[in-house]
């Protein structure tokens, strides 16, 4: 039966039938009608931010942590452009978002009205597609394909921007799906030549590798299963990027760990000197890479994507195979058959020897905690318990990614394209409503935590236990590394002065504050943490001018890698410096 | 001290068949500026009965890879359902139209109009001091056009930019 409905209640109807539990989101004038719908809404919970990032960021966290898409909904003007960051945010890191913006009234449009903003015209670019709805009537319609696109293929933001007379006027709707055929049908199974082709490679491969990344999360768990069945059939050795993480289990024997820029030094070596490398969801970023032309120079390389735009974009690649990395998996698997793999003992040997470089080995300070060690005990106190880890960006990101260890897909969420510092609160507090029952903290710099402190406040009002714990070290730590491996220690503007006194921060927000300022404290105060049934701060005060490494410098290749104890030259030459 | 350093690259005219909605027109040309690649010149309009579907054509250079990743990002965009590399298929027509104004009289009014009947230009319009003659071609042409006018009293030059189309029966 049709009837006539406001854009509004169209709307909320229309994210009810996509199964949308939670909206993360902020009010304002060019949404009050779409808020008016939601008021009282049982099927829909919104989540009252306290900045419109935090709203995008929890979005993401609730998205990355849950496989299902994060669902924003911000006011014209200020609140579009302050999401923005978050859009741009899921768009680097592929991302399923819906982000509704109000609008001025249609015919306001282009008047420079309050509260106007261009937003179709600055999300252009830093989304999937982007919608302006000039017509109630094709409502339905849109929503339906937004979220099509913002899950299937690769996936990412997509932003509608609705002008709020649209909201107010009314349309006929029957409830039912949209009949509409779909314009966006991507291709997510491999061409059977190119799977023959894959499997001849892996099995005559006598040094290969694995490289996975984020597309492998994207795929869903079962693209995890899938990668351990492959790995175990072919016995390669698995690296991963930042994005990638808990897809392979960090306690198999074949594990490297993180490649590139902070990667192992046994991940990156064997990247060099591999015959054969399968990459898998991941996309040669600049921060894997390293110096592009001495790139595993000696491998014939794989690349499963499902964006063909992904494909020789900075590295040329002799076997591209568009598809969906779960699905190529398992044609794959299928098409491995009872072969058996080439004798690799002589691989693993090397890698062997390789690791015994003990590249995340750190010397231990005995006037302060080293902030490695403070995420080893975090790993170690809370691993029985599956936590949910998200982190803000900078030298904590890197010694979380390096030193706190995953088992499974979706428990590791962190800002990798965009580098968003203030990403990991807000995401923590998206993935704690998405999983009720973990333990979930956001490892966090003293810079970056600032960055959205104020979503404290949001996790108060819902009673989310989240977890923040801080490796306080005064600084913004990898800008100040910088200064001091290229800039020869001219720290301009890097120290963090004026920081507020966490712990009482965090009381003041109605959390629990813990300060950690010895290592004989270390266990006993993330145990508290642990034991705490709210939020917490763990302020936990850190060795200040420690460095992350390995690191291979930008401009520098995979065998280049500074490890703790090399002597590092205070400046670099201006091809090196002008590398991001 | 660091220079920058330029890449050798190559013509290619892309046709690209888009939905014909609010935008499509700014998230194309706003994609190669974003991506720093080259338009050349681009020329859109609408083919369709319904009004739904737009082609637009697309000249750029760039070194090969470039030219792949433009295809490949065109084709990352929703709103399009299909991109043509016509210099990478073979094979097809490259056509433009300038209308270009020339002023004078006597000798240099006489020989404009005897190069544009060798050009096969029409003159659309006249004065006795000046004529505006209508050209199509490949863009070679239309450039040597107006290199000659450009002697003989040159005023004003507008262009359409490149259309093509493959050669042969089918649609490409």
């Amino acid at each position: 039966m049709s009837e006539e409905r406001s854009g509004a209640v169209i709307l909320v109807e229309s994210l009810a039938r996509q199964g949308v539990e939670f909206v993360f989101g902020y009010p304002g004038g060019a949404v009050l009608p779409i808020y008016d719908a939601l008021f009282n809404d049982a099927r829909i919970r919104h989540i009252l931010v306290r900045h419109e990032a935090g709203a995008a960021h929890a979005a993401e966290g609730y998205a990355r942590s849950t496989g299902k898409p994060g669902v924003v909904l911000v006011t014209s003007g200020p609140g579009a452009t302050n999401a923005v960051t978050g859009i741009a945010d899921a768009f680097m890191d592929s991302i399923p978002l819906v982000v509704i913006t109000g609008q001025v009234p249609t015919g306001l449009i282009g008047s420079d009205a309050f509260q106007e903003a261009d937003t179709i015209g600055i999300t252009r670019h830093c989304t999937k597609h982007n919608y302006l709805v000039k017509d109630p009537a094709e409502l339905a319609g849109i929503i339906d394909e937004a979220f099509r696109i913002a899950t299937t293929g690769r996936p990412g933001p997509v932003v509608i921007d609705i002008p709020k007379d649209v909201q107010i006027a009314s349309a006929q709707w029957n409830g039912a799906p949209p009949q509409k055929e779909s314009r966006y049908n991507p291709q997510t199974r491999g061409s059977d030549k190119d799977i023959a082709r894959a499997i001849e490679l892996l099995a005559n491969a006598r040094a290969p590798i694995f490289y996975t990344g984020g597309g492998v999360i994207n795929s869903g768990p079962h693209a995890a299963d899938l990668l351990r069945q492959l790995q175990e059939l072919t016995g390669a050795p698995v690296t991963s990027t930042l994005m990638g993480l808990g897809a392979f289990p960090a306690d198999h024997a074949d594990w490297l760990g993180m490649l590139g820029m902070h990667g192992t030094y046994e991940s990156n070596m064997a990247m060099n000197q591999a015959d054969l490398v399968v990459c898998i969801g991941a996309r040669f970023d600049d921060r894997v890479t390293g110096r592009l032309d001495a790139f595993s120079p000696h491998s014939t390389k794989i690349h499963i994507d499902i964006d063909r735009s992904s494909i020789n974009k900075t590295v040329t690649v002799d076997l591209p195979i568009i598809g969906d990395c779960g699905e190529v998996l398992e044609q794959l698997i299928a098409a491995w058959g009872n072969r058996k793999p080439q004798n690799l003992s002589d691989w693993k040997a090397r890698i062997d020897g390789w690791r015994t470089r003990k590249s995340l080995a750190y010397p231990r300070d005995p006037q302060a905690i080293m902030p490695q060690l403070a995420i080893e005990r975090l790993f170690e106190l809370t691993k029985h318990l599956d936590p949910v880890i998200s982190t803000e960006v900078g030298q904590h990101q890197m010694w979380a990614a390096q030193h706190f260890h995953f088992f499974g897909p979706n428990k590791w969420l962190t800002s990798g394209g965009l580098g968003t510092m203030g990403y990991g609160l807000p995401a923590a507090i998206g993935a704690q409503l998405g999983n009720p029952d973990s333990l979930v903290i956001d490892i966090a710099g003293d810079a970056s935590i600032q960055m959205n402190i104020q979503e404290l406040g949001t996790a108060t009002q819902y009673r989310l236990p989240v977890k923040v714990f801080i490796l306080n070290n005064e600084w913004m730590g990898m800008v100040r590394q910088w200064q001091e491996l290229t800039y020869e220690s001219r720290y301009s503007e890097s120290y963090s002065d004026s920081l507020p006194d966490f712990v009482r921060l965090a009381e003041a927000y109605g959390w629990k504050g813990i300060r950690i300022e010895d290592e004989s404290q270390l266990d006993a105060g993330i145990q508290a943490m642990i034991d705490h049934p709210g939020p917490v701060i763990v302020d936990c005060l850190v060795a200040k001018e420690a460095n992350c490494f390995p690191m291979i410098p930008s401009g520098a290749a995979h065998t280049d890698m500074i490890l703790y104890g090399d002597s590092v030259a205070g400046t670099m030459d201006d091809e090196a410096k002008a590398l991001v | 001290m660091m220079k920058i350093k330029q890449e050798q690259s190559e013509r290619h005219v892309l046709t690209i068949t888009v939905d014909n909605e609010a935008g499509i027109l700014a998230k194309i040309a706003g994609l190669f500026t974003a991506r720093g690649y080259n338009i050349d010149s681009l020329t859109v309009a609408d083919i369709s009965e319904n009004h739904s579907i737009s082609r637009i054509t697309i000249v750029t250079h760039g070194p090969p890879a470039v030219i792949d990743q433009i295809h490949a990002q065109l084709d990352r965009l929703v709103p399009v359902h299909k991109v043509v590399d016509l210099t990478e298929m073979g094979a097809h027509v490259e056509r433009e139209m300038a209308l270009v104004k020339v002023a004078g009289t006597g000798d240099a009014r006489v020989e404009a109009l005897r190069l544009a009947d060798v050009f096969r230009a029409k003159v659309v319009d006249t004065t006795t001091s000046s004529f505006v003659f209508e050209l199509t071609g490949t863009p070679d042409k239309i450039d040597r056009f107006v290199s000659l006018m450009r002697e003989l009293g040159l005023v004003e030059v507008g262009r359409t930019g490149v259309v093509g189309m493959m050669r042969g029966a089918e649609a490409a």
